[in-house]
């Protein structure tokens, strides 16, 4: 790990002014302590945010707000949470450990950075970590990674189960720098890695995510998670799935679908969603609308097993969802 | 066993002199004090340092250390507990488990620095004199170990699984426990120590 100077901040205008002169916000850690000591990661300052107020989580009639601070096993314990918005409850229990879920923020569960082992290794070519070295992943040990989403300069799986039922619900993402604050749809959050994999989100330098907001609907009740890994447990996703659901009168009003494990950013499927608004609930409308899951995927040498698994992934998801 | 005595010797060392070169004049960084090189690339030592004041099994400690020591490494390297271990050091195997202000954390994944204040359990804390904690006498009573090394990792999560009240069946300890591996695989007794317990508090 490479030397760096530490403080903590109790003030919001403190934070913002050390992020601003190229201080490094630390949260829960669990992602920038472990790159640091694999000096992926090797900020001259760290500035430790979790004095600030972003702890709050309330839900109204107009839905859902999470102070960035909230830890991921607090929102996912949450009764309101996992009353009306399963899907987000799901999404964080299967993600990490118990541990884990203790110490990391939800503003640092968006902010993880890619799981690929190359990414990890200093001494592999990675575009994403060093410009224009290359990318050992595409034709190196590929099975865990994207096949939806990538570049010839990075094939990496976004790793966050949390942004992926973020995505499918639409959530937005507030952050603010001494320049005042914005509001991001969680959409345009994350950015693919096209030319530039060095950029995987859209925020700018020392802007701090605040909160997010969750929009309320009829879908979000009928919502979950499914997550498809190698080991039942403390696993990433080979594939997963985030559905919601409204289903009224017989008929699929709205349908909120989106996948992990499979895309280099977490990646919305609105075709699919396209083929079930208006269907009739049942295994041939889910069977239909899950063939779409995989369009336009590019597999690796290694992981073409994934198209099939996420096609399958959804139109489960669909039936547990939806019912049969 | 030479060899690790050897390393571990060299880290005490290395941290003795690096804590000696710092400790003249060393400012304090209190809230929202930044350092003055804050935006300069490289730190200059002094802002490299801190001063750790914590609570750690009941006793209030205190210690200097490089701002990279992870909370694991305060514990073991500076504040005598080697009963936290390390395993892996990037919070895939749960080894390290400790009580931070009664949450289970990774001990390895977190910086001291950022634990001003706070109290930490270690498995050097659960007796009392010389009464095991139930939860380690159920490890004892249902054989939940091998080699020992993954044991006061398993026993700290344990003692968080059973207090956040996820043991209501085999299916729910092993989900909760999955944080902690044991390469021995004592997982059914781990889990029948970690039921057992949480039926008898």
């Amino acid at each position: 790990m490479h030397p760096f100077a530490f403080s903590q901040v109790s003030t919001v205008t403190a934070a913002l002014n050390a992020g601003a002169r190229d201080g490094r916000y630390i949260a829960g850690g669990t992602t920038l302590v472990d790159l640091m000591r694999e000096t992926v990661e090797r900020p001259a300052h760290v500035v430790d945010i979790n004095g600030l107020p972003y702890k709050d989580i309330t839900v109204t009639r107009q839905g859902l707000q999470v102070g960035s601070l909230v830890r991921m096993g607090e929102l996912a314990a949450h009764q309101e949470v996992r009353a009306t918005y399963p899907l987000l409850s799901q999404a964080l229990e299967l993600g990490a450990s118990a541990q884990l879920r203790n110490m990391a923020s939800i503003g640092g569960n968006i902010m993880q950075r890619p799981r690929c082992p190359y990414f990890r290794d200093v001494h592999s070519a990675c575009n994403r970590r060093d410009p224009g070295s290359g990318c050992d992943a595409r034709h190196g040990d590929n099975r865990m990674q994207a096949i939806l989403g990538t570049s010839t300069h990075c094939v990496a799986t976004h790793p966050s189960d949390l942004a992926v039922a973020l995505v499918a619900l639409d959530a937005v993402i507030h952050v603010r720098s001494l320049d005042g604050t914005r509001s991001i749809p969680v959409q345009d959050f994350f950015l693919r890695p096209g030319d530039t994999p060095r950029n995987e989100h859209s925020l700018r330098p020392g802007e701090l995510i605040t909160s997010l907001t969750v929009p309320a609907g009829a879908h979000t009740r009928r919502s979950g998670y499914l997550k498809v890994r190698d080991r039942q447990s403390y696993e990433f996703a080979l594939a997963s799935a985030a559905v919601a659901l409204d289903i009224r009168g017989g008929v699929v009003r709205a349908a909120k679908v989106a996948v992990g494990g499979v895309a280099t950013v977490p990646w919305r499927l609105p075709k699919v969603e396209e083929a079930l608004v208006g269907r009739r609930p049942g295994r041939r409308t889910w069977t239909a609308a899950a063939a779409h899951a995989a369009e336009g995927a590019v597999p690796l040498s290694e992981n073409a097993f994934k198209v099939k698994l996420v096609e399958r992934t959804v139109r489960r998801q669909l039936m547990t969802i939806g019912g049969q | 066993m030479s060899e690790t005595f050897d390393e571990a010797t060299t880290i005490k060392r290395r941290t003795f002199v690096a804590a000696s070169t710092a400790a003249a004049g060393l400012p304090l960084l209190t809230s929202d004090r930044l350092p003055a090189s804050a935006s300069v690339s490289t730190p200059t030592p002094a802002d490299r340092h801190s001063t750790v004041r914590l609570t750690v099994n009941g006793e209030q400690r205190t210690a200097q250390v490089d701002n990279r020591t992870s909370l694991l490494d305060l514990l073991r390297e500076h504040l005598d507990l080697p009963g936290t271990k390390k395993g892996c050091d990037q919070g895939a195997c749960g080894a390290c488990t400790v009580l931070v202000d009664d949450r289970r954390v990774n001990a390895c994944l977190t910086l001291a620095v950022m634990h001003q204040g706070a109290r930490v359990t270690t498995i050097e804390g659960l007796a009392r004199g010389e009464q095991l904690h139930p939860l380690q006498q159920a490890f004892i009573d249902h054989d939940g170990l091998q080699c020992g090394y993954c044991t006061p990792g398993q026993v700290l999560s344990g003692v968080a699984c059973i207090a956040e009240g996820h043991t209501g069946s085999r299916e729910e300890i092993r989900e909760w426990m999955s944080g902690n591996l044991c390469r021995c695989g004592a997982y059914t007794n781990i889990v029948s120590a970690i039921e057992q317990t949480a039926k008898e508090a």
